[in-house]
């Protein structure tokens, strides 16, 4: 037991299924054991190894089951050990890895697997996100009925031109032919289809939102005993944080959020990063519907305000960019809801580690893992690095 | 200085707060039960919940029967400008353990802890049934008080209680929870019919809605906010497998394994509360935590008299703290439980200043 300090956290596996519309050949606990046996087989450890399972999905509608974690126990490896399930709506993928993270950084357990899972195409997440109660407002037709509204203001307030979704969306569907675990892959893909698709929730086309996907992901954080037994280049962690604002007030700005500026400030503090734009090499940003990039390059402080679309038309944020944003494809290409921060999270790392195969941004050294969830109200972020933290 | 906490940094139960737990609150939103809890804590200690390091809270969209449902309940808390904030979709026993976990990093001195549950305008014996393996037992809707009876029988049936012993403790229970002006179900409770047999209604929980609330906070910060810190020496939390059929229902290991990593066995306990939601169930856990009958056990009448689910394990580590904050105990042990028949077991051990 160290008295002072937190205990530097590593992550020395990563796993993922193949993200399909549905996956009618496993059950949830068959789905969420490929990823952890993935991520076990990654980092080349064993069950046995695991001190704590840290799980996160979105809402216990989506698939009908009531605090799954108690069924997937057996599953997870999980029996006779601690296990935590954690719930932040849509930022519960990266909220989950940071629950897990703390466990290793107070050092608390020393190896801890976390995952995250959605299986959608046992229920509907649209009218699972639906349930109108009395005297509350609901989140209307699904997400994308939420956002619109947002994604108009975001445009008007900037100036954007109306272009700038489908650039979004054209490119995170191409980054997605180069990596194998994506949901879409869409070998014709093409900027004039995606212009041409149908309008869904105006400005929102159907090819500017994210699919409905099955899918897990796991991830093997541990200390630094751990991450010097790893057989592969960890990825450490530099920073981590959630913050949470109401969903609905006066003073909310739903185009800039503040929590997401205080989260991304207090990562980067812990960083030590100064200049998001120049010292960070590669971003794996939530964006469910496409206009979210330009947005959250704003929010983040990679862009001025108004200036994030400029970043996105002047492909800045292409894998072969200066600042490439969601080279796996992103949410925009996957989307198994409850399990999309934590694929942001993992895919950041896989690019500080060199591993992540086609999609790899040549010689990343530092990653950011995004996601948000709610009213975009919660918000979960970390940065990771190829080399282990100096502070 | 009593203490051997095995871990960086001292953390205390510095406030507790709770709602009266009711059978309905037709009139109440989830918002507006949990609310005065918040303000009542928060109260305590005067802080303010801007000055709060972190909030974690606990609760169930299947109980409000919509998704997202904490995210009303957060806009009570009042989080602007923008907290550093997190929520556990299990019992506030274990937002309680993430905040602990969160202190012990160094990244917050101070954290806000809450749960609630509304079990009033559904079936909670249905509702919990949809906790259940989705494949194979879900759709045939076994629900709480059967699962439970299963678990009594095969206490009796192993000569560990009789229906007797088992009316006893609702009987203590409910007795005790004269004094506790919160609970639900008080006093001479008759025993009642058979719900499942064994189990008699006195064997089982009341239905009821409520709310909790705690306030941690590290070593001389809590030595700030509170006379007499309950400080948390040892807190630990296991899962067991989910098929009844792969457990020994007439004990706990994972409670035993969380109370050997809490550190409960290392000196005696002078107070125990445990998440006992059926009669039954206080005797698999007096025996996995080894409680002596010098143990005084659920003073505040226990989950026999008071359920909210979700709430009701945080209530536990809440009423073991408000003991020693009031000196009326130096080493409490308090317990959470969730899923069937005990499947997930926390224990904390709780202890104050010796003077």
């Amino acid at each position: 037991m160290s008295t002072s300090g937190k205990e530097p956290v590593a992550v020395v596996g990563v796993g993922q299924t193949k993200h399909v519309a549905a996956r009618h050949d496993v059950s949830i606990a068959g789905l969420v054991r490929e990823a952890a046996v993935r991520a076990l087989a990654d980092a080349e450890l064993t069950w046995a190894d695991i001190d704590a399972v840290v799980i996160g999905k979105a809402p216990d509608f989506f698939e009908g089951v009531m605090m799954p974690e108690l069924y997937l126990a057996d599953a997870l490896g999980a029996v006779g050990k601690p296990m935590l399930r954690v719930h932040t709506a849509g930022s519960v993928g990266g909220s989950t890895a940071l629950v897990a993270a703390n466990l290793v950084a107070a050092r608390v357990h020393r190896t801890v697997l976390t995952l995250a899972f959605e299986k959608q195409s046992e229920s509907n997440a649209m009218w699972g996100l639906s349930l109108p109660v009395p005297f509350q407002q609901p989140l209307l037709a699904g997400a994308g009925g939420f956002f619109a509204p947002h994604v108009r203001a975001y445009m008007r307030r900037t100036g954007a031109p109306e272009t700038v979704g489908s650039l979004v969306a054209y490119k995170d569907r191409r980054n997605a032919l180069k990596n194998p675990y994506a949901h879409l892959h869409e070998h014709d893909i093409t900027l004039e289809k995606v212009q041409a698709s149908p309008m869904l929730w105006d400005p929102i086309r159907y090819s500017e939102t994210c699919p409905s996907s099955d899918g897990a992901c796991a991830m093997i954080l541990t200390d630094r005993a751990g991450a010097a037994r790893s057989p592969r280049s960890p990825a450490w962690v530099h920073g981590g944080a959630m913050r949470s604002e109401p969903t609905l007030f006066a003073g909310k700005d739903f185009v800039s959020p503040q929590a997401g500026k205080d989260c991304a400030a207090d990562v980067y503090r812990q960083a030590g990063i100064t200049d998001p734009r120049r010292e960070i090499d590669a971003v794996e940003m939530y964006v469910p519907f496409s206009w979210y990039e330009p947005m959250w390059l704003e929010n983040l402080g990679f862009a001025d305000e108004g200036e994030g679309w400029k970043l996105t038309e002047a492909g800045v944020t292409e894998l072969g960019g200066d600042l490439p944003v969601n080279p796996s494809g992103g949410v925009l290409s996957t989307n198994p809801i409850g399990a999309s921060g934590m694929i942001r999270f993992a895919e950041a790392a896989l690019q500080v580690r060199g591993l992540a195969g086609e999609h790899q941004v040549p010689g990343a050294r530092r990653a950011m893992g995004h996601a948000y969830g709610g009213g975009a109200q919660f918000f979960a972020m970390w940065l990771v690095g190829a080399g282990e933290p100096t502070s | 200085m009593p203490r051997t906490s095995r871990h960086a940094r001292d953390v205390a139960v510095v406030a507790f707060a709770q709602s009266d737990h009711r059978r309905r609150t037709d009139e109440l939103s989830e918002v507006e039960i949990v609310m005065p809890v918040l303000h009542q804590v928060l109260a305590q200690t005067g802080l303010k919940a801007k000055e709060i390091g972190f909030t974690c809270s606990g609760s169930s969209d299947y109980l409000a029967g919509r998704a997202f449902s904490f995210t009303m309940t957060l806009d009570g808390v009042g989080a602007w400008p923008p907290i550093s904030e997190s929520h556990v979709e299990m019992d506030g026993a274990w937002a309680l353990y993430e905040a602990w976990v969160k202190i012990q990093t160094g990244e917050a001195d101070t954290a806000l802890v809450y749960a609630y549950g509304k079990s009033s305008p559904g079936s909670v014996r249905d509702v919990l049934t949809r906790q259940l393996d989705p494949y194979y037992l879900a759709p045939l809707w076994p629900d709480s008080v059967a699962l439970a009876a299963l678990q009594a029988q095969a206490l009796i049936d192993a000569g560990e209680t009789d229906e007797g012993a088992l009316a006893a403790v609702g009987a203590r229970s409910r007795a005790a929870a004269e004094a506790n002006p919160h609970a639900q179900l008080t006093g001479a409770v008759p025993q009642g019919d058979y719900q499942v047999r064994p189990l008699r209604t006195g064997d089982c929980p009341p239905i009821g809605d409520g709310a909790a609330a705690v306030i941690l906070a590290a070593g001389d910060t809590a030595r700030r906010l509170t006379a007499r810190p309950a400080w948390i020496t040892g807190i630990d939390h296991r899962i067991e497998a989910h098929g009844l059929g792969l457990r020994d229902l007439t004990d706990s290991p994972s409670t035993r394994i969380a109370a050997e990593r809490a550190g409960v066995f290392e000196a005696p306990v002078d107070t125990a509360e445990l998440h006992a939601p059926f009669s039954s169930q206080e005797v698999v856990l007096r025996k996995a935590l080894g409680l002596g009958a010098d143990v005084v056990v659920n003073p505040s009448g226990g989950a026999l008299a008071a359920n909210p689910v979700m709430a009701a394990g945080l209530i536990r580590i809440g009423e073991a703290a408000a003991r020693i904050h009031r000196g009326e105990s130096d080493r409490a042990v308090a317990h959470a439980t969730s899923g069937p028949c005990l499947q997930q077991n926390l224990v904390a051990v709780l202890e104050g200043d010796r003077a």
